[in-house]
């Protein structure tokens, strides 16, 4: 089966550090996986280069077969992934829709003159798009009104309105860095459930950061483990578990077999 | 269609709207009695006319914001403003020309503001140099519709006849557009403080050119300025004879700039408003906010800047254009960095980001600066004059010094009111069109918010399975 997504030997330094260290990953369509990893071991920076805010040092990074090296952030949400962030990054003065919207941004059409002429297609356009986002507003299972600002919403409708924004592009692959971050666990339940539509409903691809061993062990079909920008242990959620050098890497050595603490 | 609006009306009148027209009629009716007892022969004589006709003016100007936010259908407002800008102040305009003249240059400040706002408000792109467009615009008209072109290039075709004025409008919006790209291209990398840097010293740069390039060719004439700077033709004359109209020149080109700059706001306004209701104006907000985040959803960052740069610059340009004609005459002192300044600060307390704000802040500043300080500064001479001693410290005012004259507190007045409106009131007089969605919540305007675009009610919250797979 061919790859939708292929890391090779991906390399990023920040002066003497190694943030990201010859990492290889490869996924298939229609995979829900997890990136693990203590803090600082490189996930998110692994997600900023897939997503073009850092740029390669070594490696290669192919999409759909075709390399992402060099492109800019935009051009890669163009040709298909979206990502939600660990600290939300909404637009906090402007309206749920409005975020919406923009997440939509690579889908409009509507030229200069359109716009200023108000002509049928600008307002089809509008018409349609809104009437999409409203969808995806109910889909995710945001309660707020599409007319309240952003930053008034309490946390867990700005984490909705984040994925909703993601999904509004299209994306064929999402990458969801730390989606349970600051939920309870009914919050947190609900969003695993929400993971699971996305592929299942939406035919996206995910890739989750995921701190909560009880959301990974829950959805992923295979967990990628990273400390200190290396790829330590790759597999079935259990396996990995189980790995001696995970256990080590979160606890340090010397602590007996037994579950990571979820 | 015309009878539903009919019906409509006299429904708002039954339940007592009416209430409202009538005191929008009043106040305006109470401005121009209020004007018209200032225009008096020997008012001008009376010491405090100067400001008191300042305030006059600006009350009389602030009918259009008490239309504005009167509870009133909008084609009622349409038409109480039309009949404002269209008719009434023209009339004044015609015994005092002096007003005109200030209410051209506070349209003339508008139109710019509204094209700063585009930079600054939308798109959060702090621009300290925005004078620079404004003085390639004028100079553009200066020297190819007066004798320095024959000057500069050795030939006698120039000036252009003033029938060329309309074209080269329209050239002097590409070209102020095409030096927005240019400067554009290799600053908007920059972040924040220093694309303001870069800005104002580009400003700077281009005052200094115009203010040198009169060696090895004269195409500015340096300091010394451009003048005659060619009109555009008075084509209505023929037609007002007709009518019976007889004014004088100098009357019809007061009017004919008035009313050529309040059509260039028309078109401003129209132009600002359809972009910000559409994807190129949500972009524009989306960099404003986090343009990390915007990146992220695919919006790409050096051409929208690029784009707010330049469609501000071609706001300044024409602006800058219809300044040199009406002037007559330009020199470098009219495109300082205090230009730049002032058109910030109206449109920081305009309100960023809001187009009735850089109208309103437009106005304001144009009226404190034009009116209220050379008001008080005339006061002042007429009391100096008179021999005035302020009591107590027994001071006579002929001993003011004339570098404290009220004249010279524009900065003065300018800074000051900016770090007020900065610790008071950040999101300026009028609000843009987000932020009075709270601030009508806070203050329980319901009707405000009718208003307002409002998206359907949501169904109860059952997520369900609407939304189709990505896969084509």
């Amino acid at each position: 089966m061919a790859y939708l997504l292929e890391l090779r030997k991906v390399t990023k330094r920040f002066g003497g550090l190694v943030a990201v260290n010859r990492v290889d990953f490869t996924l298939e369509p229609g995979r829900i996986v997890s990136i693990i990893g203590p803090n600082g071991a490189g996930k998110t920076t692994l997600f900023n280069l897939i997503t073009g805010i850092y740029k390669l040092d070594e490696g290669e990074i192919l999409f759909e077969g075709r390399s992402l090296v060099g492109l800019r952030p935009d051009q890669i949400t163009a040709r298909g992934i979206a990502r939600t962030f660990q600290n939300i990054r909404l637009f906090g003065n402007m309206t749920v829709m409005e975020n919406i919207l923009v997440g939509m941004h690579t889908r409009f059409r509507a030229n200069p003159v359109d716009i200023l002429f108000r002509t049928p297609r600008f307002r089809g356009e509008e018409r349609q798009l809104r009437e999409e986002a409203l969808q995806l507003i109910r889909f995710v299972g945001l309660r707020a009104s599409p007319d309240e600002l952003a930053k008034n919403l309490p946390y867990g409708e700005q984490r909705k309105v984040e994925l909703a924004r993601a999904l509004a592009a299209r994306p064929k692959l999402i990458l969801l860095d730390e989606p349970t971050a600051g939920m309870n666990p009914q919050e947190t339940v609900e969003t695993t459930r929400l993971i699971r539509r996305l592929r299942d409903e939406l035919g996206i691809t995910v890739i989750l950061i995921e701190h909560q061993m009880r959301v990974v062990m829950g959805i992923s079909e295979r967990v990628t483990v990273l400390d200190y920008g290396e790829k330590i242990a790759e597999g079935a959620p259990e396996e990995v578990r189980r790995n001696p050098r995970v256990i080590e890497a979160y606890l340090g050595r010397g602590v007996a077999m037994g579950a990571v603490a979820g | 269609m015309i009878r539903a609006k009919a019906v409509e009306w006299i429904a708002q009148i039954r339940n007592g709207r009416s209430v409202y027209l009538v005191g929008v009629l009043g106040y305006i009716v109470a401005a121009l009695l209020l004007m018209n007892w200032l225009g008096q022969p020997g008012m001008r004589a009376v010491a405090w006319y100067p400001l008191i006709s300042a305030l006059a003016f600006a009350a009389f100007l602030g009918s259009l914001l008490v239309i504005y936010y009167a509870p009133l259908s909008g084609a009622l407002k349409a038409l109480l403003s039309l009949t404002f800008l269209l008719i009434l102040l023209p009339t004044l305009g015609v015994r005092n020309t002096f007003l005109l003249e200030i209410a051209t240059q506070a349209g003339i400040f508008a139109a710019m503001a509204i094209g700063l706002n585009i930079v600054v408000g939308f798109a959060g792109l702090l621009d300290l140099g925005y004078v620079a467009f404004y003085a390639v615009g004028a100079y553009l008209w200066a020297i190819f519709g007066s004798p320095q072109a024959n000057i500069a290039f050795g030939t006698n075709r120039f000036p252009l006849e003033p029938e060329w004025f309309f074209l080269f409008l329209f050239l002097a919006v590409g070209v102020a557009a095409l030096t927005g790209i240019l400067l554009g291209l290799p600053v908007l990398r920059l972040r924040g403080d220093y694309l303001a840097i870069v800005t104002l010293a580009f400003g700077e740069v281009i005052r200094v050119i115009v203010n040198n390039l009169d060696k090895p060719i004269n195409l500015t004439n340096g300091p010394q300025g451009i003048r005659p700077v060619q009109r555009p033709p008075l084509f209505f004359k023929p037609w007002l004879h007709a009518l019976g109209i007889r004014l004088d020149d100098p009357t019809l080109y007061a009017l004919y700039f008035y009313f050529l700059v309040l059509l260039v706001i028309g078109f401003a306004i129209w132009l600002a408003r359809r972009l910000e209701n559409s994807w190129v104006g949500r972009a524009w907000t989306a960099i404003r906010e986090d343009e990390l985040a915007a990146q992220a959803m695919g919006i790409p960052l050096v051409r929208m800047k690029l784009a707010a740069f330049a469609t501000g610059a071609s706001f300044a340009g024409a602006m800058g254009m219809i300044f040199a004609a009406k002037q007559y005459f330009i020199n470098p002192e009219s495109f300082t960095f205090m230009e730049s300044i002032g058109i910030l600060v109206m449109v920081i307390v305009g309100g960023m980001g809001s187009i009735p704000g850089s109208i309103v802040g437009a106005v304001l500043l144009t009226i404190l600066n034009l009116q209220i300080l050379k008001g008080l500064s005339q006061m002042l001479n007429a009391l100096r004059q008179a021999g005035v001693v302020i009591p107590l410290i027994n001071f006579p005012l002929s001993q003011w010094p004339t570098q404290l004259d009220p004249a010279k507190y524009e900065r003065l007045v300018f800074g000051i009111l900016l770090v007020l409106m900065m610790i008071l009131r950040p999101q300026g007089l009028i609000p843009e069109r987000r932020h009075r969605l709270e601030l009508a919540e806070a203050m329980g305007r319901e009707e405000e918010l009718e208003r307002l675009p409002v998206e359907e009610e949501l169904p109860p919250v059952v997520p369900t399975p609407e939304v189709k797979p990505a896969r084509d």
